[in-house]
């Protein structure tokens, strides 16, 4: 078999393969290098920051659904500033892209940790924009077009050379009126999918399993609305797309780049086999040897619709 | 350092209705095994989740599991049978730190005897046990701390064994007689880890408790499995699943 070029260049970011973990899923990744070496992945997309460090939400926080989980870890992290200080001079010791997670409670907020990170030196901000607006009554910024355009723009004007991609729900009536809107404000990419809502209720007790009562999903059991949106966002904007959802096996991958996406994640999947995001790469690289590609960016947006 | 491997089944008993215990090739991964510690078993291929089990006992490169079925995914592993390979991850967590002097007693409660059987028998200075059912029949591991010579109370909630009333008693019994414990190991549901504590604290004696909570990636990622000690969410995973009773919030 041929050798494979594994590189991918999203929104300006060169990465040695396609793969990276998502948010949330991986820590720092501190835990899986223990395990083995995490240079082995394009990049990671850290635990969701904030401006000031939170605690989460009270246990329980997870629960088992066919092919998935739910979760509502809500956004226990250390704050920007705990992970500038502890977290990404580990992180820069290694040859990883490091992708910034963050999450604001006002479009302030979120251009001060844009300006932190960028003089810090991140080599991309992911935009979580599934958090309540508090000013328009807890509605998620990114359910609201105009909302998220204006996270987007806040991010964008305080990033300074870093890229910013925003991460959209897929809690929405059409993602890509949203997708656009990002484009439009600036982004220089976005990743979909964020978790869909859901809820699994103990028929013992009444109670439901989560202590918040609904939280996310996340599995193989989200993989085909994940290459849905995917498909569909990329055909609506310019800006690239990471795709993720579900990604468990390196067909997954290839699924999720021939619906659009430049580069894909791997979240939940890490939780069954630690190794999961190392053998998705691995596993790609022989599928497009074996179709005979010199380049798996070769898979992006390849998919022959009927 | 958590490792993964495949582990053979090299011996599986079922010790009653619903418990069983399983020995394992584990290799280098059994060796590595601490008091306290759990590791996190793959469970078929419906399952994503690994279902976390403590280390019933360790030695060499046999590393034995005793757990109870509770869903669909310890039901699987139930059904499996000598030689079967199971994907075993571990060992994982923060187990027991014995005192420097002194015995420690060991106390569980149900599916939280196993554990303690470890936590005795590699104990420096010796152990003592009080194990606690709901009935005979849910009774496991006696002959076990017999056989390495570890001093065991029974007590049952019904009186059909031992003692007729919970262990916080026979934790007070053991206390009040034996003046040379200086610590006190603790695994089981979370009201009676309480009123262990509570028994302990009593008579001065430190206290260690083995948390339990839902588990996501179970090596300190997900942050899923939060425990609130010191008034900060700690994770029962990676900071536990061992706490001193005194930081815990109850």
């Amino acid at each position: 078999m041929s050798k494979v070029d594994m590189s991918v260049n999203l929104a300006g970011m060169v990465m040695k393969n396609p793969v990276v973990v998502a948010s949330g899923t991986y820590g720092f990744g501190r835990e899986f290098n223990e395990l083995y070496d995490i240079s082995g992945i394009g990049g990671i997309c850290c635990k969701g920051l904030t401006l000031y460090p939170r605690e989460g939400n009270p246990a329980p926080r997870i629960a088992e659904t066919p092919s998935g989980i739910l979760n509502s870890v809500g956004l226990q992290n250390p704050g920007v500033d705990g992970f500038i200080a502890h977290e990404l001079p580990w992180l820069r010791e290694r040859d990883i892209k490091v992708i910034a997670n963050i999450s604001g409670n006002t479009p302030e907020e979120y251009g001060i940790m844009c300006a932190k990170l960028a003089d810090a030196g991140v080599d991309m901000i992911e935009v979580n924009v599934s958090c309540p607006n508090v000013k328009a009554g807890g509605l998620q910024y990114g359910t609201v077009p105009s909302m998220t355009a204006e996270v987007a723009q806040c991010a964008k004007k305080n990033a300074g050379n870093v890229p910013v991609m925003i991460k959209l729900s897929p809690n929405v009536t059409d993602i890509t009126a949203i997708a656009r809107a990002v484009e439009d404000a600036g982004a220089d990419a976005v990743s979909l999918i964020n978790t869909i809502r859901g809820m699994r209720i103990d028929v013992r007790t009444h109670r439901p399993i989560l202590h918040m009562n609904t939280g996310g999903l996340s599995g193989p059991a989200v993989l085909p609305v994940a290459v849905r949106m995917v498909w569909e966002v990329s055909n609506a904007v310019k800006i690239p797309v990471l795709g993720m959802g579900g990604i468990a096996k390196a067909d997954d991958a290839a699924q999720m780049m021939l619906a659009g996406a430049t580069a894909v994640a791997v979240g939940t999947a890490c939780f069954a086999d630690p190794f999961a995001p190392i053998k998705v790469a691995e596993g790609l690289e022989k599928i497009a040897a074996a179709q005979g590609l010199e380049k798996v960016s070769q898979f992006t947006g390849a998919v022959k619709p009927w | 350092m958590p490792m993964q491997k495949i582990c053979r089944l090299v011996e599986a008993k079922q010790l009653n209705a619903d418990t069983y215990s399983f020995l394992l090739d584990a290799g280098e991964l059994g060796q590595a095994c601490k008091a306290g510690q759990f590791v996190n078993v793959s469970c078929g291929e419906g399952f994503l989740l690994r279902r976390p089990i403590s280390v019933c006992d360790a030695e060499g490169e046999r590393l034995r599991i005793v757990f109870q079925v509770r869903g669909e995914g310890t039901a699987w592993l139930s059904k499996q049978t000598v030689g079967a390979e199971l994907d075993v991850l571990g060992p994982l967590g923060h187990g027991y730190d014995y005192p420097e002097t002194g015995k420690v007693l060991v106390v569980g409660g149900g599916i939280g005897v196993p554990p303690m059987l470890k936590a005795a028998k590699a104990a420096p200075n010796g152990a003592v046990a009080a194990v606690g059912f709901r009935n005979a029949a849910a009774a496991i591991l006696l002959d076990d701390f017999s056989a390495a010579n570890i001093p065991v109370k029974v007590a049952s909630d019904d009186g059909s064994m031992g003692y007729h009333g919970f262990v916080d008693q026979l934790v007070r019994d053991y206390l009040e007689e034996d003046q040379d414990i200086s610590a006190v190991f603790s695994c089981g549901p979370k009201p009676m880890l309480k009123n262990v504590y509570a028994a302990a604290r009593a008579y001065g004696v430190p206290c260690f408790v083995s948390m339990e909570e839902r588990m996501g990636c179970g090596i300190g990622a997900c942050l899923v499995c939060a425990c609130s000690v010191g008034g900060h969410n700690k994770h029962v995973c990676k900071d536990g699943p061992v706490f001193n009773a005194e930081e815990v919030d109850w």
